[in-house]
């Protein structure tokens, strides 16, 4: 192992080694070497011991790229009883997650360079994974005049968004994907027709009609997704649609693809899991944006996943306080978190039941959002940064959210019995999150003698 | 998908009856029959000492009622208010103005305020949906849902089934009603809708479109094409309150067009059976979803909802005293 280094014949400092993982792709069992961040060799699994700095033993475990969510509200700054940098960000790692893409929507909302850079800096100092600002469309996300959006990239956006709002006027909206155009940076779209939304508070339908409830119609997202893709086609802008959750967007999905145009959407767990009957008797865990909807909606939801129509997953991980979320329902926030229940919602939704394969589910979560944002690709090769995540694909447990990393404990999916997490997670070959059960043998106990095999 | 799985902490369903809170009366959706009946059976005893005068008696003792309205309501609160001194219960009172609540203080805390002050029973009027039951899954206290947003009103739906349990003499089974107009933000027809049902009838509802709520087929009523349709043949008709912002909202164009299309007058009043009655749960805007003439006629059972009211309010309180005995016990 490491026979480059081997070849120097001394002791080389900083060699981590997985030993005995099982590709997340081809399913051989390897050994990975690590050292200063990146992959310095891979190669099928031997049963001898292997020295290094640092062994993990990884035997039955499936090692794939670390994560990656595109849709993430770290709530930082101005909002840290609700979330921060550092507990978000630790709730990525926890969930398996090397990199997350954050909301601008914070307080102030980050709309100028300033910003952009106070949160790359603060993600420096204490992030637990890497992070990824995305700016604002427009400023103070007002819907009116356009950010400074070259500066803003320039400064490390990787998107626009004003999520959490909609930009309404179509006439903006097209002048944001023109003059986006040149960055290739996408616009993610968050979609809500406001009118039709009116003051609903989750899916129009019969269980709204039951408990009361003003309700928001599929309509109220999905002609916004079919304008946004209408206007990808006059502008040739790139187009993201956010947290799709209706068969009427997936459809609008298609079409853009039969068009050839430069738009791709995302989905989160929480449109093939749940329906609008989560609600039950007014839990406000269940209360999201877009809100749930009904059981075809959740089946073309997972239509969408199967035949590729959705490009990646998300979360739209969005945590508020235990207080925000204890009031009556049409007072309560929208938003639940996710990032700690992502894959193995995914892995009880999609792969059990047999709608995907394992390797197909943890591409949709790794190599796909990459694509869609352009950041650079991470893989099982040599030279590849060591953004890697250990899964244990069989594992069960239970959601326990008071032991979540995260500052939001507000899930729907408390107590619920899953399948799949994330074992180990390392970032620039830092290991980041660990549960107990893995060893991890460090100095000493490996003999530190790296280029032993 | 199986939500009972997915979603493990969702409450129980919470209505008197309900086996988690059947101390609550949160609504009539979740409460058994039998308790049903018999607080129509109570409430027929209540309003029989009020006419005779034999008021109070019996005391549930040491029973102390809080009446919390959130929401402006003059008739809901006299009416509660006079049923908790016709129990004997001790009683106070609070208005949302003027109060924490308008100094930022959540609903739970202000109503925790309450309930600790040993408070027995909350009767809880607010313009949220789901402000009975968050209320009912915190505290102690007994709740009772006095009216909450567009969800129920159970007291009312008790009334309503009272004043037609007279008017039925006694019998729903086959029994048809018709309930016209803004159904989509009306507390009132879920409650009653909810009640008729079990106790057998069947019920027509009829409105403007942009008034009916998304498939309100699920709750178990037919919906007719026009007003005409509904009443035709209908044992019992009740008009809801229409209210001038839904102009505003642009659900409605006119309150002139409402009258013509949907009003209970006495032409479309006369497509019901002989014997049928009229209901209303006020106030009323008379011209509008009800004509003067109908509201005042022979078939209008308006003012003995009114009555029946307090009567049903007491039965309530009494029911309410009997759990705080049982849990003594």
């Amino acid at each position: 192992m490491v026979r480059g280094l081997a070849r120097e014949g001394g002791r080389v400092s900083g060699v981590t080694i997985l030993q005995g993982a099982r590709h997340w792709k081809s399913g051989a069992t390897i050994d990975v070497a690590m050292r200063d961040g990146a992959i310095v060799e891979v190669r099928p699994s031997q049963s001898a011991e292997i020295k290094s700095d640092t062994l993990i033993e990884a035997a039955g475990r499936v090692l794939a790229p670390g994560l990656v969510d595109l849709h993430v509200h770290l709530r930082e700054p101005g909002q840290t009883s609700k979330e921060s940098i550092a507990t978000g960000t630790r709730a990525a790692a926890a969930g398996g997650f090397t990199a997350v893409a954050c909301m601008p929507n914070t307080n102030p909302v980050v709309d100028n360079v300033a910003w952009v850079r106070w949160v790359l800096e603060r993600a420096a100092e204490s992030g637990h994974c890497r992070v990824h600002p995305i700016a604002v469309v427009t400023l103070g996300q007002k819907g009116e005049q356009l950010a400074e959006m070259h500066a803003l990239a320039a400064a490390g956006a990787v998107a626009f968004s004003d999520d959490g709002r909609p930009v309404m006027s179509a006439a903006i909206m097209r002048r944001a994907l023109e003059y986006s155009r040149p960055l290739g940076l996408p616009i993610v779209c968050h979609e809500e027709d406001l009118t039709l939304k009116g003051d609903g508070h989750m899916n129009e339908g019969a269980v709204a009609t039951r408990l009361g409830i003003r309700g928001i119609p599929s309509q109220a997202e999905s002609v916004m997704a079919w304008r946004d893709v209408d206007l990808a086609a006059l502008t040739r802008g790139r187009v993201h649609l956010a947290h799709l959750s209706c068969a009427s967007s997936f459809e609008a999905l298609r079409h853009a693809r039969r068009r050839g145009l430069n738009v791709t959407g995302e989905t989160c767990p929480h449109y093939w899991m749940l329906t609008e009957e989560a609600v039950g008797d007014y839990d406000t865990h269940a209360k999201m944006n877009p809100p749930l909807r009904a059981e075809h909606d959740r089946l073309a939801t997972i239509e969408a996943i199967v035949d590729g129509t959705i490009d990646c997953l998300t979360t739209d991980h969005a945590p508020h306080t235990f207080e925000e979320k204890r009031q009556t329902f049409d007072a309560a926030p929208f938003g639940i978190v996710g990032l700690e229940t992502a894959i193995a919602l995914t892995v009880t939704g999609l792969v059990e039941p047999g709608h995907l394969s394992l390797a197909r589910a943890i591409e949709l979560w790794t190599d796909a959002p990459r694509r869609v944002f352009g950041l650079p690709q991470v893989s099982l090769e040599v030279g590849s940064p060591a953004d890697l995540v250990l899964l244990e694909p069989e594992e069960r447990w239970t959601v326990e959210p008071a032991a979540f990393y995260s500052k939001g404990r507000n899930t729907p999916f408390g107590g619920m019995q899953v399948r799949g997490r994330a074992a180990l997670t390392m970032c620039g070959g830092r290991i980041t999150h660990a549960l107990p059960a893995v060893v991890i043998r460090r100095g000493a106990e490996t003999g530190a003698a790296v280029g032993a095999m | 998908m199986n939500h009972a799985r997915l979603h493990p902490h969702a409450p129980a369903p919470s209505g008197a009856g309900a086996s988690s809170h059947p101390r609550h009366l949160l609504g009539l959706e979740h409460l058994q029959r039998e308790t049903l009946l018999a607080l129509l059976e109570d409430a027929a005893k209540w309003r029989e000492r009020a006419r005779t005068r034999e008021l109070p008696c019996e005391r549930p003792r040491g029973v102390t009622v809080c009446n919390a309205f959130f929401e402006d309501s003059t008739r809901t609160r006299i009416s509660f208010e006079l049923a908790e001194q016709r129990v004997g219960a001790t009683r106070v009172s609070f208005s949302a103005s003027g109060s924490s609540v308008s100094k930022g203080e959540t609903l739970l805390d202000t109503a925790r305020v309450i309930a600790a002050m040993n408070v027995d029973v909350l009767v809880v009027r607010h313009p949220s949906s789901g402000s009975a039951a968050h209320l009912a899954r915190h505290l102690d206290a007994i709740v009772v849902n006095g009216g909450d947003g567009t969800h129920e009103h159970p007291t009312q739906g008790l009334l309503d089934l009272l004043t037609l349990r007279d008017a039925w003499d006694g019998r729903f089974e086959g029994r048809r009603m018709a309930i016209v107009g803004d159904i989509a933000h009306s507390r009132v027809a879920r409650s009653a809708i909810h009640g008729l049902r079990k106790l057998g009838a069947t019920i027509t509802v009829a409105g403007p479109a942009t008034l009916l709520p998304a498939e309100v087929e699920s709750l178990g009523v037919r919906v007719a094409h026009s007003a005409d349709e509904a009443l035709e043949g209908a044992d019992a008709a009740m008009a809801l309150r229409i209210q001038r912002e839904r102009m505003e909202c642009g659900l409605l164009p006119s309150m002139g067009e409402y009258a013509r299309e949907w009003g209970l007058n006495a032409e479309r009043v006369s497509r019901m059976k002989p014997h049928a009655v009229v209901m209303h749960p006020g106030p009323m805007n008379r011209g509008v979803e009800i004509a003067p003439d109908v509201a005042d006629g022979e078939r209008s059972v308006i003012f003995d909802q009114v009555e029946n009211g307090v009567a049903v309010r007491c039965a309530v309180l009494e029911w309410c005293a009997g759990s705080l005995a049982k849990a003594a016990a």
